[in-house]
C-alpha cells in the first residue's frame, strides 16, 4: 500500500516515517499526479496559510475535493485540520469543507502556551498516547457526521468524520505512530478497497 | 500532565517551519506581504542585514513597540533577534510572547565570550553556525534550531554553501568514525562527546537547519534545499529588491519544488532587479559578520 504525505511544507518527514513504521510505502506529494498515485493522504502539521495558497497555486485544492467527495481516506495534523475544515474562525482563508468542523487558530496562544501531554484515545489504544500541542488550533463545533475520538481539557482533539482522521496535535513529533497505524489499517482499508 | 517549554516543544515548532520560507521583515505592512507571500514566520528586525551593514552602529533587539505591531499584524509566528549573549533581551521578547528567539551575529555581539544559555527559556532559539562544531556547541546550550551563519546583507550565497557544506562534511566523519576516534574527533569540533555519538547514529543534525546568509533569488532557496537544508530564512533579499512582493512568493515557491527544475525556472522570471550584493571576497576580515560568537 502506497500513503502520501502532503509535502508542500511543514513536518513532513516525520509523518513519512510513522507510515513507514506502519510497514506502507510512504510518498511525497507535491503535484496532483502524485496524488492520483497514493491510496491515502496526510495533511501534515505546518504553516496552514502556506499550505493553504501552495495547494491553491499549484492546482491540488480541487482534486483533493473531488477525491473527499469519493471517500478518499485523509488523516490530518494540526495545520492539516485547519486545511480540511468546513470553516476558520477570524482571518483566515477558509478551509478546504472536507471536515464539517469549525476551527480556532492558535487558541491555545503563542509558542510559549505550547505543550506536550498525553491524551486516551480508546478506540485507537489502550495506553495514553504521547502528543505535542504546537501552536495547536481548537475545534470550536463539529457538525452531527463527526464522531469525537478523543479530547484535552473538554475539547475535540481528536476526530473522525467517515475516511477522514483529524487531530488538532501532533503524535508524529513524540515519535508515536499509533494514529497512523490506526489510519492505515482501520480508516484506509473500508470501504475505499472495495470500490475501487 | 501538560508541560510547556519542554524540547520536544521547542524543537517541534521548528519542525512545523520545515519546507518554508521565514522572512525578515522592519514593519506591519511587510509583515503582511510576507504572509500574503506564503511565508511560514517572519523575522522581526528594526533594519535588515543589508542597512545595518552599511549604516552601522551598534545594532540591537528591535524596540518592543515595532515587535508588537507586527504581532498583531499577522498570524503566523514572529520571530525577533536578540544580540548574542544579550540573555535579558531574550527574557524582554519571552515577555512578549515572541514565538522564536534568534541570537544573532547579524546584531552586535554584547558577550565575546558566551552564548545565552538557551535550556533556561519556553521559547525556542535559533542560532546561526559556520561548522558542525558551532552547531553542536549551540545545540549543547539549548538551540532548538540551527541555520547557518552564511554572511547576512550581501545578496552572496557562498558563504551559506560553505557552512552547509561543512556542517555536512563533518556529519559525514562522524559516521564513520570508529569509538576512539569519536572522543578525538568531539575534542576537535569542541562539541559535547554525546552530541557526536549522537549525530553519528542520526546521520543529521538533532533539530531542524535553515539556510541564511545571503539567499537573494528562488535558484538560491533551491540551491540550499538541493544541499539539504530544510528551510530557507531570507533576510534583505527580498525588501531590498525592486519587487518584494513577486520575489517573496517566487522564492516560497521556489523552495517547496526545489527539485523541479521547470517550476524553478518558470518562478524565477521576470522578477526585476535582485539587490545589489557584495562580492564576500572583497571584503575585509572586519566587515564579515559570520566571525562574530565561535
Amino acid at each position: 500500500m502506497r500513503v502520501g504525505v502532503l509535502a508542500l511544507q511543514g513536518d513532513v518527514a516525520e509523518h513519512l516515517r510513522m507510515l513507514e513504521t506502519c510497514g506502507v510505502e510512504a510518498a511525497e506529494v507535491r503535484t496532483p499526479d502524485e496524488l492520483r498515485g497514493v491510496e491515502g493522504l496526510v495533511l501534515p502539521g505546518g504553516e496552514s496559510t502556506t499550505i493553504w495558497r501552495l495547494l491553491h497555486r499549484y492546482g491540488l485544492a480541487q482534486p483533493l475535493r473531488d477525491l473527499a467527495d469519493q471517500d478518499f481516506p485523509l488523516f490530518a495534523t494540526c495545520a492539516g485540520t485547519i486545511v480540511a475544515a468546513r470553516s476558520v474562525v477570524g482571518d483566515h482563508p477558509p478551509g478546504l469543507g472536507l471536515l464539517d468542523v469549525i476551527v480556532e487558530r492558535n487558541a491555545y496562544g503563542r509558542q510559549r502556551e505550547s505543550f506536550e501531554t498525553e491524551i486516551e484515545v480508546p478506540e485507537v489504544a489502550g495506553d495514553p498516547v504521547k502528543v505535542a500541542f504546537i501552536r495547536a488550533p481548537v475545534i470550536v463545533e463539529v457538525g452531527s457526521a463527526v464522531r469525537v475520538l478523543a479530547t484535552n481539557g473538554g475539547r475535540p482533539v481528536v476526530v473522525r468524520q467517515g475516511q477522514i482522521l483529524a487531530a488538532t496535535c501532533h503524535p508524529e513529533i513524540r515519535g508515536d505512530h499509533r494514529l497512523h497505524r490506526y489510519f492505515v489499517e482501520r480508516v484506509i482499508p473500508r470501504p475505499w478497497a472495495f470500490a475501487s | 500532565m501538560a508541560e510547556q517549554g519542554t524540547v520536544a516543544v521547542k524543537r517541534g515548532l521548528a519542525h512545523m517551519l520545515k519546507g518554508g520560507v521565514i522572512m525578515d521583515v522592519t514593519t506591519a505592512d511587510h509583515a503582511k506581504v510576507a504572509e500574503e507571500a506564503g511565508a511560514v514566520a517572519v523575522m522581526a528586525l528594526e533594519r535588515v542585514p543589508a542597512d545595518i551593514r552599511a549604516e552601522g552602529g551598534v545594532a540591537r533587539m528591535a524596540d518592543p513597540r515595532r515587535i508588537k505591531e507586527i504581532m498583531a499584524a499577522v498570524t503566523v509566528p514572529v520571530m525577533a533577534k536578540v544580540r548574542i549573549g544579550h540573555g535579558v533581551e531574550a527574557q524582554v521578547l519571552q515577555a512578549l510572547g515572541v514565538d522564536f528567539i534568534d541570537e544573532s551575529e547579524v546584531l552586535t555581539p554584547a558577550d565575546e565570550q558566551y552564548h545565552i544559555y538557551k535550556h533556561a527559556f519556553a521559547v525556542p532559539f535559533v542560532c546561526g553556525a559556520r561548522d558542525l562544531g558551532e552547531a553542536l556547541r549551540r545545540i549543547a546550550e539549548g538551540a532548538a534550531m540551527i541555520r547557518t551563519k552564511g554572511e547576512a546583507g550581501t545578496g552572496n550565497v557562498v558563504e551559506a554553501v560553505r557552512h552547509m557544506r561543512l556542517i555536512r562534511e563533518g556529519i559525514r566523519r562522524l559516521q564513520t568514525a570508529s569509538e576512539e576516534e569519536l572522543v578525538s574527533i568531539a575534542k576537535d569540533l569542541g562539541a559535547p562527546l554525546e552530541l557526536a555519538r549522537e549525530i553519528r547514529t542520526l546521520g543529521h543534525l538533532p533539530v531542524v537547519n535553515f539556510a541564511a546568509g545571503g539567499i537573494a533569488t528562488p535558484a538560491d532557496a533551491a540551491l540550499m534545499m538541493q544541499l539539504g537544508c530544510d528551510g530557507i530564512f531570507v533576510g534583505s533579499g527580498i525588501f531590498k529588491s525592486a519587487e518584494p512582493a513577486r520575489r517573496a512568493r517566487a522564492i516560497v515557491e521556489a523552495t517547496t519544488y526545489f527539485r523541479d527544475p521547470d517550476v524553478l525556472a518558470r518562478v524565477s522570471e521576470d522578477l526585476g532587479e535582485p539587490m545589489r550584493g557584495l562580492d564576500v571576497r572583497m571584503m575585509e576580515e572586519k566587515e564579515l559578520l559570520q566571525v562574530r560568537g565561535s
